[in-house]
């Protein structure tokens, strides 16, 4: 049973994943698209990552011994510009320049654009070989901060990840920890229909990992496997497999046909707000 | 009586990694190993990855003189590109090595995204450029220098010999951002000793000059002008060289200068397929400039090169010093 300051914290929690929810469909509302699916679905983690588990200045984005959050899947750029407004790194009126000309929050993330996006994802399956060589440079300069690389159930399909498997695992690489989204949503449709992953946590197992799998819907079980991972003394890399429903929070969402771009009508953004505000009202 | 036994003809050999240096020709072993192991002693940022091809790069030396500071990637070129990506990003030089074919080809998309979009420090040095190995078109990288060229931010360069990479090391070092620079191995030829040169990053040099022709050439293929240029001195041709060892950015100064000089026939000649190389390099430095000489291209061609020992591969495919003479002979004709 959880205490008092357990609660307390997955409370607070849950009201910064509320806020990047709401952040994030205010941002597709500007462009009347967006990966918005995928940032539901995965705002839960954001929310851990970035009110709880990473170090980091928000005025100093390139802080020496800030944790380094590398955002593979750049397509998700959406959803991690939500989480860096909670965070308090970019400022929330910035929001409406979503997707714009000259805009620092492009549709796609990339380093040279934004405060606080350590690579240009959107090749996917770079992040986990960009995070080997971060991993690797940190420990020879005695840094102790931890590199985060994010990506996709797709990125899975790329060789180069299990590249970089191997490569982390060769190299004991305690401060690499791999967040992986598994929304089985692709561009052609179910993952599972596209190329077939499972039995995923055998397969990084067996690669020299170690493995946790959590619902990614589940506060509670999200902020153990992030403390669980960061804490673990082996000098092996360490993955977090996290099951989530794209659409998460807007019901009409979630039971939407699933789409790797999840289509959203013009009057239903300001309707998926709505839900969220009345669902969060109810739960304080 | 005295018995003589027929004795089959000793074959050349294909083997992948037969030194391009000619028999007597004066080499120095792993000039870029010796180079990088002196250069690091003072530069602590600096450090070496590779996949599996540290011996076959020269990297070794490094390896057993910092074995802290190297880093062994496996056979693994998306891993080992985008890694030494993700060391600049925290501060290191790394020098990454391995063949240009699995380099340039293999892990293109890495180069292009992770190190050069970010303008990241990495030297991508890589042996084997061009026709250097007789193993056939898995090991012949004809089209690296295309490749490199086309990606913004990367600076390339093709050093000719033992002198030029010695020299290349610390300036490419000096130089902040991507460079990719193609890599002899094992013994390397030494000729430019012979010169009054000094390699500079981003200059052409004038090695030798003539009325007749000039040959503008990078990497091996100046070793080769130079030579023809001496064979045709014999015959009263007098050929002038330019030797380009950086190919990117392009010393356009340097090479208007000499080839607006009147009269003479411009030949670019390069270890590389005809297509992107040094060659259209020149070509549209010239024409976009509104010089128009006599000029023809020596270059390998657009097709999958055969197997076989380099001489004869060299012959065959017009980069041999005989070939070029030859063809050079014909144009002045």
């Amino acid at each position: 049973m959880n205490t008092p300051s357990e609660r307390g914290v997955e409370q607070r929690l849950a009201d910064h994943a509320y806020r990047i929810r709401r952040l994030a469909l205010r941002m597709g509302e500007v462009q009347g698209q967006g990966y918005v699916g995928q940032a539901l679905g995965y705002a839960d983690v954001l929310a851990v990552a970035y009110c709880h588990a990473l170090r980091f200045k928000p005025d100093d984005v390139e802080w020496a011994g800030r944790d380094r959050f590398l955002l593979s899947h750049g397509h998700y750029a959406i959803a991690f510009y939500a989480a860096l407004i909670e965070a308090g790194i970019i400022p929330e009126d910035e929001l409406d320049t979503y997707g714009s000309d000259d805009s620092r929050l492009p549709m796609s993330g990339m380093a040279s654009y934004t405060p606080g996006m350590e690579i240009s994802g959107g090749s996917l399956g770079h992040g986990l070989a960009i995070a080997v060589g971060m991993a690797l440079g940190l420990r020879l300069k005695a840094n102790p901060a931890f590199v985060y690389n994010s990506m996709s159930d797709g990125e899975l399909d790329e060789g180069s990840t299990w590249e970089a498997a191997m490569g982390a695992a060769h190299h004991g690489l305690g401060n690499l920890i791999c967040l992986v989204d598994i929304n089985n949503q692709q561009a052609d449709g179910p993952s599972s229909k596209v190329m077939g992953f499972e039995p995923l946590a055998d397969k990084w197992g067996s690669f020299g990992w170690h493995v946790q799998r959590a619902d990614g819907n589940d506060l509670p079980a999200v902020l153990a496997a992030f403390d669980t991972a960061r804490a673990l003394p082996a000098e092996k890399p360490r993955v977090i497999l996290f099951d989530t429903l794209m659409g998460k929070g807007v019901p009409f969402l979630e039971r939407r046909e699933k789409n790797h771009f999840i289509r959203v009508d013009p009057d239903e953004w300001q309707q998926a707000i709505d839900i969220l505000d009345q669902n969060q009202g109810a739960a304080r | 009586m005295s018995t003589t036994t027929a004795t089959k003809p000793r074959l050349t050999t294909s083997a992948m990694i037969a030194s391009i240096a000619a028999e007597g020709q004066r080499v120095t072993a792993a000039p870029f190993g010796k180079a990088l192991v002196a250069l690091a002693e003072a530069r602590p940022e600096i450090v070496g990855l590779t996949a599996d091809l540290s011996k076959y790069t020269d990297l070794h030396l490094f390896a057993q003189a910092y074995p802290e500071r190297f880093f062994q990637m496996g056979m693994a070129e998306q891993l080992l590109m985008a890694a030494a990506g993700g060391m600049a990003k925290e501060g290191f030089m790394p020098f990454a090595t391995t063949y240009a074919v699995f380099g340039t080809r293999r892990a293109y998309d890495f180069i292009h995204q992770v190190i050069a979009e970010e303008n990241l420090n990495v030297k991508l040095c890589c042996a084997l450029p061009g026709l250097t190995t007789g193993y056939g078109p898995s090991h012949q990288a004809a089209e690296d220098l295309a490749l490199m060229r086309a990606i913004p931010n990367m600076t390339v360069v093709d050093p000719c010999d033992a002198l030029d990479i010695e020299q290349a090391v610390p300036q490419i070092a000096a130089h902040d951002g991507p460079v990719y620079m193609r890599l002899l191995r094992g013994n390397v030829p030494l000729l430019l000793d012979e010169y009054d040169y000094k390699f500079e990053l981003g200059k052409a040099k004038l090695l030798r000059d003539g009325k007749d022709a000039l040959l503008i050439s990078s990497g091996i293929l100046t070793m080769r002008a130079l030579e023809v240029a001496t064979a045709l001195a014999a015959d009263q041709v007098d050929v002038a060289v330019l030797h380009v060892p950086t190919i990117k950015p392009l010393d356009t100064a340097t090479i208007l200068a000499e080839a607006s000089r009147s009269g003479r026939l411009v030949v670019v000649a390069e270890n590389h397929t005809a297509i992107g190389g040094l060659g259209e390099a020149v070509a549209t430095a010239l024409l976009t400039s509104g010089i128009a000489p006599r000029f023809r291209q020596i270059a390998l061609p657009d097709a999958y090169m055969d197997a076989g020992a380099l001489p004869t591969l060299h012959d065959r495919y017009g980069i041999s010093t005989e070939a070029i003479g030859k063809t050079l002979k014909g144009w002045l004709r």
